[in-house]
């Protein structure tokens, strides 16, 4: 394999409150390769859209990275500055928000919020970058692209919104999309278009994803490798089937058990007792410890195994091995 | 006979521009169609699921069980009495008893200044009713603790919330409960425990559910029958089994196929095609035929009649 295109080494993420330090997300180490889209997964509070923030660099004061490093084709990024950071931002990584209404600015055309993101990265002519706005719409599949760089963000559908935003995204030709929850404000039918949308264009041209959602659903139809996240740690990091089919966690084991499945029928779905603890209230060990079926004493002062990218799986200290369904 | 009975029910809203506008921009008035024509029937103590995507009339439909909205035609009858037409105060008020609802976002649907307690008690205070320990009682058996009563919405998690507005729903007794989309702003886990207690409910209280949601897999768990709406159209009723094993309308079927699963890895399917059409004016004849790839020339002209196939009903003149 290559060098990765992002690489996340043992990222903190602190927010000094008056009652202590918080850390959403507490030494998370993962690496996306070019071309391949890695799935965040998690339910709220989990710390996914925090990590995703914190590689952009849009992490809301007072919350800041604390230790750890991120570098995007091997140059570090997470202590860059103000305009340096800026200049990166567009132009290594683009961003694909949840609601695509708030995402883009409705008083510009959407040319105009096109070409003003590749004038602002690319050194290319005004006359070049309208051609390429077209071209860009035309690429996520919007119908009469050449007429439409002339209408507003409110004349679109949801659907069309949103591919906008990647547009918006890929123009400037990033090496890495972060794609926090962009299907969630969208019905069924239009989701599958974007998804079917987003690996089209990661497998043509070579884009790293990372694909934030709470959906494990779209985590099994579009992503290669999957990281599934507990109260700001890693809980289990792996190749997309293997997770699912045969989890290593027993929270992951959990989530699959209560999302509703054809196969299993109207039987009472398998519930993990209890809820995510809050940030200011982390149990000692394993932070899943209070919820977990199979604690044992260790779990209670041990936080469990790290996950280091391409060693261990589960950040358990008595993972479920049970053999992977072919 | 059927508990609640929807006959032919129709909702058309108003989404005209004010009148000067209209005057000076010389536009028409318009009217948004939410419901059109859709007939069903849920019988007593089973769970009856509406799914369709956004602006399908799923949400509208509930509001008029309930009466938080009239029918513009059409009927909804529960015991065979239509509250909107009925004149009878004392007939309509012990119906009206019959009837909760839960909705979709906890966070917006209880009242912030209110002890938990006298949101529970709320239905039957209202009508003067004995709410001794009430709250204490029912807060138990959605699974949280007596204590809790005195305290206000802002100190549980949105999961405890909605048990707190189930809570609610119970209090008067209820023999129908219109859920609309209870577990959409909930986490899969939550979801899980709330789904869970729903059910259990619906055993010792004899609970009916008319069931609302957008996601597919979850009716599949819950419903004992699915109503599928498209357009404010019913275009497909099946029993869960049927509809999934067994879709009969195009729209069904794709629906399905654009659901993600979780043992599709990898799966390469091509995307269904279209948008949903502008409720304004909607396609002639079939309001699904301009996305449909059976579509032939008598769907553009001529709206399908429901017609029963193999346990389903389904409204598509190629369904066979």
């Amino acid at each position: 394999m290559s060098d990765p295109v992002l690489s996340i080494r043992d990222l903190t993420v602190e927010i000094p409150t008056r009652h202590g330090i918080l850390r959403p997300v507490s030494g998370v180490s993962y690496d996306i390769a070019a071309g391949e889209i890695l799935g965040v997964v998690g339910e709220s509070g989990a710390g996914k859209s925090m990590a995703g923030n914190a590689v952009i660099g849009l992490l809301n004061p007072p919350a800041h990275i604390a230790s750890g490093e991120i570098q995007v084709r091997g140059t570090r990024i997470d202590q860059l500055k103000g305009d340096a950071m800026r200049r990166l931002r567009g132009k290594e990584i683009g961003m694909v928000f949840q609601d695509p209404l708030t995402s883009l600015n409705p008083l510009l055309r959407i040319g105009d919020q096109l070409t003003e993101t590749m004038l602002a990265h690319l050194d290319i002519s005004r006359a070049e970058a309208d051609r390429r706005a077209v071209a860009a719409l035309e690429e996520v599949g919007i119908p009469g692209a050449a007429e439409r760089v002339g209408s507003y963000p409110h004349e679109f559908s949801g659907g069309m919104r949103q591919r906008v935003v990647i547009a918006l995204a890929l123009c400037a030709e990033p090496s890495l999309i972060i794609a926090d929850e962009p299907t969630t404000a969208l019905d069924v039918s239009v989701q599958a278009q974007i998804i079917a949308l987003l690996k089209k264009l990661c497998r043509e041209r070579g884009t790293a994803v990372m694909l934030i959602t709470h959906d494990m659903g779209v985590i099994a139809e579009a992503a290669d490798r999957v990281a599934v996240m507990y109260a700001g740690k890693l809980a289990e990091l792996g190749p997309v089937r293997d997770v699912i089919t045969a989890p290593h966690h027993p929270y992951t084991d959990g989530l699959m058990g209560s999302t509703p499945l054809a196969s299993r029928g109207k039987d009472r779905l398998h519930q993990i007792p209890g809820a995510m603890p809050r940030l200011d209230a982390l149990p000692e060990g394993c932070a899943f410890h209070p919820r977990c079926p199979r604690v044992q004493e260790a779990c209670c002062v041990s936080p469990g195994p790290r996950i280091e990218d391409g060693a261990g799986r589960a950040a358990c200290l008595f993972p479920l091995t049970r053999e992977a369904v072919a | 006979m059927a508990l609640v009975d929807v006959r032919n029910l129709t909702r058309i809203f108003d989404v005209s521009k004010p009148w000067l506008n209209r005057v000076v921009e010389r536009r028409q008035k318009s009217y948004l169609t939410a419901v059109s024509d859709v007939s069903f029937e849920i019988a007593e103590r089973s769970v009856y699921a509406l799914v369709g995507e956004s602006g399908s009339g799923k949400s509208t439909i509930g509001k008029m069980l309930v009466g938080l909205l009239g029918p513009s035609t059409g009927a909804v009858e529960i015991r065979g009495t239509d509250l909107a037409r009925e004149t009878d105060a004392a007939k309509v008020d012990a119906i009206r008893r019959d009837i909760q609802m839960i909705f979709q976002d906890p966070f917006a649907s209880l009242n912030p200044r209110w002890r938990v307690r006298d949101i529970i008690v709320e239905p039957v205070a209202a009508r003067g009713g004995d709410t001794e320990g009430m709250a204490e009682r029912l807060l138990e058996q959605v699974g949280l603790s007596a204590r809790d009563a005195g305290k206000f919405p802002h100190e549980f998690s949105g999961g405890q919330r909605q048990r707190i507005c189930i809570a609610r729903a119970l209090a008067s007794e209820p023999k129908l409960i219109v859920c609309d989309e209870p577990t959409s702003a909930l986490d899969v886990s939550v979801q899980a425990q709330v789904l869970n207690l729903m059910s259990d409910l619906k055993e010792s209280f004899g609970l009916t559910y008319l069931f609302i949601s957008h996601d597919l897999t979850v009716v599949q768990h819950m419903a004992d029958r699915i109503g599928v709406l498209y357009l404010g159209r019913l275009v497909e009723e099946a029993g869960p089994d049927e509809l999934f094993d067994d879709p009969k309308h195009p729209y069904t079927q794709m629906l399905l196929a654009a659901a993600p699963q979780l043992d599709s890895f990898g799966r390469e399917v091509p995307p269904p095609t279209g948008e949903i059409p502008d409720p304004i004016n909607p396609p002639a004849g079939c309001a699904y035929h301009p996305r449909c790839p059976m579509a032939a020339a008598i769907c553009s002209e001529k709206r399908p009649d429901m017609q029963d196939i193999r346990g389903a009903r389904v409204a598509c003149h190629m369904a066979e």
